[in-house]
């Protein structure tokens, strides 16, 4: 005979056994892009991703802003050039040039390893192209923050 | 670190009861000695502190995959994590991440199970006993070897933090694993189930998985070879 239905213990225990309990998570939606803690290079260059993925969409938005002022004139235009050679806009032009290469050159490595090369290497390709783009950005820098 | 004679660490454990509105941390201190196990302080708290602890083990080898959890927020089997490599003050014991918690440490492992594609056998290589009387089609139910099914992987993917619908870094392998070695399986069905949103190309190579594996099964390099095997099949069709 089947004991189904039949023992209140039994069934309060498959009744808590169909409730969903809490899911632990790292943080709460996409906050948990963004935790780095106790994870390796891997979850910081995902991180690192989604961040200058984002920073360069509200980017792409702000430039067509700013381009929408050729639409008021020379003068309007000639304006915000004055305000774009100020040392501030200029040191967010190197963070933009940050944002370009972490996204850039990561896309380089998700690419080559997504299409199954470098997959045993991703990590040094990883500390690689971090170097690599340290320098440009360094250069970067230099050439537009000397050029004030 | 080595801990002489007589050390105490504090332990900090996740509980959390059906019924309960949500989770607590209770605190133990525990004597270790330089060759205790995360998972042999969790069962001397449960046998002489709190006999309601609910915690999942069985091999004490990390061969059964069933006492993951995650120490200090890294994803470990308890039976193989030494309390001399875990460090700070208090060893802080959670559940794995991106699974329901069903009592204290013990995560439902159902979902997970559920990620898989079928067809997904129980029995493993290593159980089929030589000298044993086996039916003749037993091989249909032999399983991925290396894969312990622990769900570490799962715990530490930063895609499936987010995203329920993520089949994850273990069905994944083991579904290139098939490929690898179809044993009659589908292999068309299998690149099928493989080439979706929630499947092969949400992974997002952080390679997490990989290091939290504790089998060696490396799952991101064989999402990278399952993409690789169905960008071949995108060139080869019309």
């Amino acid at each position: 005979m089947s004991r189904q239905g039949t023992d209140p213990g039994l069934d309060e225990i498959r009744r808590a056994r169909d409730e969903a309990g809490p899911v632990p998570r790292k943080g709460v939606g996409p906050v948990a892009w963004f935790d780095i803690r106790h994870r390796g290079l891997g979850q910081f260059a995902f991180s690192l991703n989604r961040i200058t993925g984002l920073g360069l969409v509200f980017y792409l938005y702000l430039h067509l802003a700013v381009l929408s002022t050729l639409l008021r004139g020379e003068e309007a235009w000639d304006s915000f050039l004055g305000i774009a050679t100020t040392r501030f806009f200029l040191l967010l032009d190197v963070l933009l040039i940050f944002g370009l290469l972490a996204h850039g050159l990561n896309g380089l490595r998700l690419a080559l390893v997504g299409s199954g090369r470098v997959v045993d290497h991703q990590k040094a390709f990883y500390r690689s192209i971090q170097v690599i783009g340290t320098i440009v950005l360094l250069g970067a820098a230099l050439h537009l923050l000397g050029s004030e | 670190m080595s801990a002489p004679a007589g050390t105490t660490r504090r332990f900090r454990v996740f509980r959390y009861k059906r019924g309960d509105d949500g989770h607590r941390y209770d605190e133990f201190d525990v004597p270790v000695n330089e060759r205790t196990t995360v998972l042999e302080a969790l069962r001397w708290i449960q046998l002489r502190k709190d006999p309601t602890l609910a915690l999942r083990h069985s091999c004490f080898h990390a061969s059964c995959g069933t006492c993951g959890v995650r120490v200090n927020g890294r994803e470990g089997l308890g039976c193989v994590t030494p309390l001399a490599d875990v460090s700070g003050d208090a060893v802080t014991v959670d559940p794995i991440a991106n699974l329901p918690v069903l009592n204290d440490l013990v995560a439902d492992m159902v979902p997970f199970m559920d990620r898989f594609p079928e067809p997904h056998p129980n029995v493993r290589e290593s159980e089929f006993l030589p000298a044993a009387d086996t039916p003749e089609d037993i091989d249909g139910y032999g399983r991925f070897e290396d894969c312990i099914e622990c769900g570490l992987c799962l715990s530490a993917c930063p895609v499936s933090a987010t995203d329920d619908t993520y089949v994850g870094p273990a069905a994944l392998a083991y579904a290139q694993r098939m490929l690898e070695e179809a044993r009659g399986a589908d292999r068309d069905a299998i690149l099928d189930w493989a080439d979706s949103e929630a499947g092969a190309w949400r992974c997002h190579a952080s390679f997490e998985c990989t290091e939290a594996c504790p089998s060696n099964v490396r799952p991101a390099q064989r999402i990278m070879a399952l993409r690789r095997e169905l960008g071949s099949r995108k060139k080869v069709s019309p």
